[in-house]
């Protein structure tokens, strides 16, 4: 099975027992970068999927909360050649796929040509980059596709629908359906109108659809588990490490 | 510059300058340019684009258009003449005098066309991001003007540097947020101002400020900047009876300097010249020269020079003016450079100072720090280049600079 065949199949596992799926994202090496491996197997071991994110200098559709873990990883010196190295290296990983979540520039400098080996390498399964529209992707979409990797694609509420079909069959993975305009971090409320663009998501996606920015806590997560395959949750699992709490336990009590 | 073109890849790019045949459909210059942004502001950028197709070139649009610049910025700006500068630099200069242009500089032409734009598409509010303050100021004044509410975003470096304009800005309506994120200057400003966007792609309209970021605006930007170049052109050939030899301007993100170069593009025997921010040194972070020292990559929405690490990572940068103090530049410059049509030469924070110096006291004329960069890059060029006909975009007045002036060249006077 190729790797992003594994993404999917996480998430319909999970969701086939009556519960999304629960997709959880990192700032790879923060707080501490000693600690990744074993943060990621904390996580992962609750987690249906992971998302390692990379960390940039110019995050420009996240807000303050990942702008602020991106920095202080930059500044402990993390870049993506030093997460594939960690990962290759690692002898424990979680079960969960792994995703990289990278602005472009990054995997630019890194070479296109190369990534997709080494990404693999390390047990990746996919990319999110969410400064890469699908008219901008064929390159990068081509080469990971070569290696049996997947490029997830986002739609959001402002998507026509014409334009979601073509973003929902062109997304590997699963489609990251964003609940709101808006940057990462900010609570949603999950009015009528938003459930409404859900369920017109899940209608016309061939893949599983993951909600994602602004998730924090259960009641969100029900309120959206009807039309939804899986949710994505970051900044709130970023200030939980940040305030050194227990990810695990976290993430657990979105589920329960 | 670090950009490798085959010559035959190279001859087909001249050719299709030659023809204008850029931005193409996908937003290109060439290798250049494009449209990376978060799928949140796609929508609103192909609905810009239909706004552009629609309005752009319209008539009445352009009526209404050049009646502001004519009536409210008071364009045509002159060309003057600089007799001293001239005889001191052997050569023949001319300076385009957009210092001239209400609210002190060109940023004036792109924000009043745009906010006009931004009207036609029914858009509730506009917001800008700025460095120097005077793409914030000509925002304010554009919207004040045509009774839209304006936010402006700006580091907070900036606003100690250029504080004058900060003041300017609010009396004009405008809300100013200052950005401490980031470097806390331009770049941050723009992230900042890419974030409000997101929040509001439908009824907000993005003003932005230079030849930068996602197609279609360093299009917009070009189109609207263009009156420079068009109008010294029609000058210099009615003083003169001829073309100049060199046109000069400085590059930020390169609104002035494609606005200058564009309608020069084809007169083969003017050879044009860019001047980046060369700062302290040429080592990473001692500069804002994108296309002298740095690489291909993606930033704020566009594949062109950046300066940045061998991990991608965008690098701080460093001049004394803060409207060039950027680490990217407009993707229509990177393919001029890597056709080499036109030449980019870096500045440093010192020879801009003392070209501002010497044109107050040779002409009368206080120039931005931005601006003075175009004139130390003229001078050196007219040194080795005797008997030179010379076009400089002095593309603003420095009375916004008195903050970093009286730290520096005002230091030890009085
Ligand atoms: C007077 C002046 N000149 C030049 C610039 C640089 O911008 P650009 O390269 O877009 O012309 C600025 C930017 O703030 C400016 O204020």
């Amino acid at each position: 099975m190729p790797a992003r065949d594994s993404i999917s199949t996480a998430i319909r596992n999970r969701r086939a027992t009556g519960q999304p799926a629960l997709i959880a994202y990192i700032t790879a090496g923060f707080p501490k970068k000693e600690g990744f491996i074993q943060q990621l197997n904390a996580v992962g071991a609750v987690a249906d999927v992971v998302e390692v994110g990379v960390p940039f200098t110019d995050p420009m559709a996240d807000g303050t909360t990942i702008q602020r873990s991106s920095r202080a990883a930059l500044e402990q010196g993390v870049s993506l050649r030093w997460i594939l190295q960690e990962l290759t290296r690692a002898e424990v990983k979680p079960q969960a796929p792994l995703l990289l979540m990278s602005y472009l520039n990054p995997l630019l400098a890194y070479g296109i040509g190369k990534l997709p080996e080494d990404a693999a390498r390390a047990g990746i399964a996919g990319f999110i980059v969410p400064d890469l529209p699908f008219e901008e992707s064929h390159e990068l979409r081509n080469a990971l596709d070569a290696r049996g990797l997947a490029l997830v694609q986002f739609v959001t509420p402002v998507t026509p629908t014409e334009r979601m079909q073509m973003l929902t069959a062109g997304s590997g993975g699963f489609i990251y359906a964003v609940t709101m305009t808006g940057t990462t971090g900010k609570n949603v409320a999950v009015p009528e109108e938003v459930l409404q663009y859900f369920e017109r998501v899940k209608k016309i996606s061939p893949v599983p659809v993951c909600a994602g920015f602004g998730i924090r806590s259960r009641e969100q997560v029900q309120r959206l588990a009807p039309f939804i395959d899986g949710a994505i949750v970051g900044s709130a699992l970023v200030e939980v490490l940040e305030r050194g709490e227990d990810p695990a336990k976290f993430l657990r009590s979105l589920r329960e | 510059m670090k950009y490798s073109l085959s010559k035959s890849e190279q001859q087909t790019l001249i050719a299709n300058v030659q023809q204008d045949a850029y931005p193409d459909e996908r937003g290109r210059f060439g290798p250049f340019g494009g449209r990376y942004v978060p799928e949140t502001l796609v929508p609103a950028l192909n609905r810009l684009q239909v706004g552009v197709d629609k309005y752009l070139h319209d008539p009445e649009f352009l009526r209404e258009f050049h009646d502001e610049l004519h009536n409210w910025v008071g364009r045509a700006t002159p060309l003057t003449f600089a007799r001293t500068l001239s005889e001191k630099w052997g050569a023949e200069v001319w300076l385009k005098r957009e210092d001239l242009a209400h609210t002190g500089a060109h940023k004036i032409n792109n924000s009043i066309g745009q906010v006009l734009l931004a009207k036609k598409l029914g858009a509730k509010r506009v917001i800008a991001e700025t460095g120097a303050g005077q793409h914030g100021v000509a925002s304010a004044a554009a919207c004040a003007r045509l009774g839209m509410p304006c936010t402006v975003y700006m580091g907070s470096v900036d606003m100690e540097r250029q504080a004058p304009n900060v003041g300017r800005m609010k009396l004009l309506g405008a809300t100013v947020v200052p950005v401490t994120s980031g470097d806390k200057t331009l770049r941050a400003a723009v992230d900042e101002a890419l974030r409000d966007w997101v929040s509001d792609p439908n009824g907000t309209y993005y003003c932005l400020g230079s030849a930068i970021g996602p197609h279609p605006y360093p299009y917009i930007v070009r189109e609207l900047q263009s009156v420079i170049g068009r109008e010294a052109r029609v000058q210099i050939l009615e003083r003169t009876g001829k073309l100049p030899d060199l046109v000069v301007a400085c590059v930020g993100g390169g609104s002035n300097a494609i606005g200058m170069f564009h309608p020069f593009v084809k007169d083969k025997d003017v050879q044009m010249l860019g001047l980046e921010a060369g700062g302290i040194g040429a080592g990473l972070g001692q500069n804002a020269a994108s296309i002298a020292y740095g690489t291909p990559g993606v930033l704020q929405g566009c594949f062109s020079l950046l300066l940045q690490d061998e991990n991608g990572q965008i690098q701080e940068t460093h001049s004394v003016s803060a409207g060039l103090d950027y680490p990217g530049v407009g993707p229509e410059h990177a393919l001029l450079a890597s056709i080499e049509r036109v030449k980019y030469e870096a500045v440093n924070d010192d020879d801009a100072l003392a070209a501002l110096a010497e044109c107050c006291a040779a002409e009368g004329i206080l120039p931005a720090i931005e601006s003075s960069h175009a004139l130390a890059g003229a001078k050196r060029y007219a040194l080795a280049n005797p008997g030179k006909r010379i076009l400089i975009a002095l593309s603003g007045r420095g009375d916004k600079d008195m903050p970093t002036l009286q730290r520096t060249l005002l230091k030890d006077v009085l």
